[in-house]
């Protein structure tokens, strides 16, 4: 069912805690946001899951098995802080990391040429790697993380340096890898590209994971039964326990209006309502944005 | 264990295709070899130019005793010195004019040689050596020795040097031995600066590029440190290997296209001083004969390799610890100081190689390699050179057991300014 699961880690360096207790539980075929702001932990979570370091305690498994050496073929890391051997050929370059990945020569040989026809890069494939663009340099990368076809692929802050165009054609990478059975792990605190990639989402802060679960539920559990609503003509009159949080004449007598009702309530309660007062334009629930939630988790977490 | 290979094949691959190596692998030996070929050609254009002096002896005791030779040519002159100063030069085609005086040969002082252009060592010699004979023999004569009994008591000693060994008696020569001795620790001192600032280089190169933790999630730290160590010893074998076999090539190659069959010493050495019969100086080939060049070589790359390894795992610690080039200085510095140190005290050990010095430092590994190759051609005992390599083993894998446990932290951290203390504190982290 999961395909990486995490026990109680802890980490700490001399002088401070980077993780406390951290658990985490991510399915198979799912695109995991690890959120967090700059220093809470993320970075030092991936390099655990990487064995690049050893938690002071807890435990990983991957696939069921504790994690060990071996698993290092089947994860594929691209760290936020990334970069190439600038004097070496495409090609080259690709063959090396591949190899490191335990990947036979023919066989990386094969992929890699499918790769860079795939993005479009074949005929840079004898270049040095300075001789590329930034965003070209970027897309090496990600061909560099996904050659050996991992398993699981940990993409840290995979979009900085793109440009929208390049954004979408890895977007849409990422998706068609899902789709063949790839586990993402997703770390960034761009929340505009978790509302439209993940799934599941874990939230650390500060060493410590304040929220986690699918997507859909954290964003139910955060709503605050609050409606927005475009009308012709006042509203006059109200039930009991109904507030207007915000409203706003606009011109020609038409209105927009923020309504919160009592969480037992349900819209059509308030529909019925106002139907009898006002012209009804538009009527929408306020779903609260994943940088919203971030952010007043993060607050409530520091009073 | 197959890890470590690409990653030595990379670090090979990469800098042995370098344009700037093989300028310099395939150059060096040229320059050397044309330097000493340039050395040895304007020794044979000096020989084959002959002087003219004309000589006025007023004394009348050298009449006929200045005998001329392919490089010296002597003619005498009975003419006023005046008259002679001022056309030596245009009307008599002379290069030098010797003025001997009228002589009291208890005190012969006044003797002068003019010439326009400051003389040649040879040639005063070959006067001064002409002038003092005649006098002694006059005085011989004085004393009643006649001309026979002086043939007699001329006599030619020259000194064959041997070596004395267990394997039996070898030729041996001091000059070559210092020579081979002085330029082996300078080349291993070059090599070991040299290739250990390359894996330092590398190190930062990787850790500024940022590809590092691409890698090492691929590989442990340690093996990908232990690669380039062992990528770049490769690479300066192959030059040292390479500079070794091309010049004897060109070297040899040289002479023989010079037609240069006979000793180049005795090019080199004016004959003017050496020609006494008897008093020849070995040649070069003859003294590079007395020298054990595969040992010296043998133990060379031993020593090569020793040393590199201890110093390249320092030099590793020092790219990880700094974020660029510019900030290794004030860790370069105590790692270079037993080099130069080394470097310094050679003069000592060469002038003594079984002193006290030469013993202790050829034993610290830290200082063992440079010293060590200067005993060797002066020869040392077994056991001694057993104990200097089994210490320096010892210390290379002390200093990369060190050097990988803080490597492995200073690859990962950036910007934060690294002192002993933080080396320390990474050195003791748990990972």
């Amino acid at each position: 069912m999961f395909l990486l699961e995490a026990k109680d880690i802890c980490k700490r360096y001399a002088d401070h805690h980077a993780l406390s207790n951290v658990s985490l539980q991510i399915p198979r075929q799912s695109i995991f946001g690890l959120l967090g702001p700059n220093g809470a932990g993320k970075t030092t979570l991936i390099r655990i899951i990487t064995s690049i370091l050893q938690a002071d305690s807890g435990t990983v498994w991957l696939n069921g098995e504790e994690l060990n050496r071996n698993h290092i073929q089947s994860i594929g890391y691209l760290p936020e802080e990334r970069g190439l051997y600038k004097k070496m050929r495409v090609g080259e370059q690709l063959l090396y990391l591949a190899r490191l990945k335990g990947l036979a020569r023919s066989l990386a040989i094969e992929r890699i040429r499918l790769w860079l026809k795939k993005l479009d890069m074949l005929e840079w494939s004898h270049k040095n790697i300075e001789d590329l663009s930034k965003g070209m340099q970027q897309k090496i990368q990600f061909i560099a993380t996904v050659l050996h076809q991992p398993n699981l692929i940990i993409l840290d802050e995979p979009f900085s340096g793109f440009d929208p165009i390049n954004v979408n054609i890895i977007k849409d990478e990422i998706l068609e890898l899902r789709e063949m059975g790839a586990t993402i792990i997703f770390s960034t605190h761009r929340m505009e590209s978790v509302e439209s990639l993940c799934d599941h989402i874990a939230l650390i802060n500060k060493s410590h994971k304040i929220l986690d679960g699918p997507k859909q539920d954290i964003k139910r559990q955060y709503r605050t039964n609050t409606f927005e609503i475009e009308h012709i003509g006042p509203i006059v009159h109200l039930k009991e326990g109904y507030e207007i949080i915000e409203d706003q004449a606009l011109e020609n007598n038409q209105f927009h209006t923020m309504i919160r009702i009592p969480g037992d309530h349900n819209p059509n309660l308030l529909l019925k309502d106002l139907i009898t007062q006002t012209e009804i334009h538009r009527f929408s629930e306020v779903i609260p944005s994943m940088n919203e939630i971030f952010i007043s988790k993060v607050r409530e977490y520091h009073e | 264990m197959n890890k470590i290979l690409l990653v030595v094949k990379r670090e090979y691959v990469t800098r042995v295709r370098k344009r700037s190596f093989i300028i310099m692998t395939l150059l060096t030996p040229i320059l050397f070899a044309s330097l000493i070929g340039a050395l040895l050609w304007i020794a044979t254009m000096d020989q084959g130019e002959e002087k003219i002096i004309t000589v006025i002896d007023d004394s009348g005791l050298f009449k006929d005793k200045f005998q001329s030779t392919n490089e010296l040519h002597f003619q005498y002159l009975e003419k006023d010195l005046e008259m002679a100063k001022s056309e030596f030069k245009d009307r008599l085609g002379s290069d030098a004019l010797l003025y001997i005086p009228e002589l009291d040969i208890q005190k012969p002082f006044g003797i002068l040689l003019y010439s326009e252009s400051n003389p040649h060592f040879g040639v005063i010699n070959k006067i001064e050596n002409t002038l003092e004979q005649e006098i002694e023999r006059i005085k011989m004569k004085q004393l009643g020795v006649d001309q026979q009994t002086l043939d007699n008591i001329e006599t030619q000693v020259s000194l064959t040097t041997l070596s004395l060994t267990s394997d039996g008696e070898k030729k041996s020569n001091a000059e070559a031995t210092f020579g081979t001795a002085y330029v082996s620790s300078l080349l291993i001192y070059f090599f070991l600066f040299l290739y250990g600032v390359q894996v330092m280089k590398g190190v930062i190169e990787e850790k500024y590029n940022r590809i590092v933790e691409v890698i090492i999630s691929s590989i442990k730290p340690f093996q990908l440190m232990m690669g380039k160590i062992l990528g770049i010893a490769a690479v300066g074998l192959t030059q040292f290997l390479v500079w070794v076999i091309l010049s004897f090539v060109v070297t040899s190659a040289g002479i023989s296209i010079m037609g240069l069959k006979q000793d180049p010493a005795e090019i080199i050495g004016d004959s003017a001083v050496l020609d006494s019969p008897g008093a020849r100086d070995p040649g070069i080939w003859e003294m590079m004969e007395t020298i054990p060049f595969t040992y010296v070589m043998v133990t060379f790359i031993i020593y090569f390799l020793g040393g590199y390894f201890l110093y390249a795992s320092l030099f590793a610690v020092v790219g990880s610890a700094v974020d660029s080039d510019a900030d290794s200085q004030q860790f370069m510095f105590p790692i270079t100081i037993p080099l130069i140190i080394s470097i310094v005290a050679l003069g000592f050990v060469l002038n003594d190689p079984d002193g006290q010095i030469a013993f202790w430092m050829s034993m610290i590994p830290l200082t063992s390699p440079v010293i060590m190759l200067g005993r060797i051609p002066f020869g040392v005992p077994f056991w001694q050179l057993a104990v200097s390599v089994m210490l320096l083993v010892g210390g290379f894998i002390f200093t990369t057991w060190v050097a990988g446990r803080i490597y492995r932290v200073g690859i990962l951290t950036h910007g934060s300014r690294v002192g002993y203390k933080t080396l320390t504190k990474w050195f003791f982290q748990n990972y």
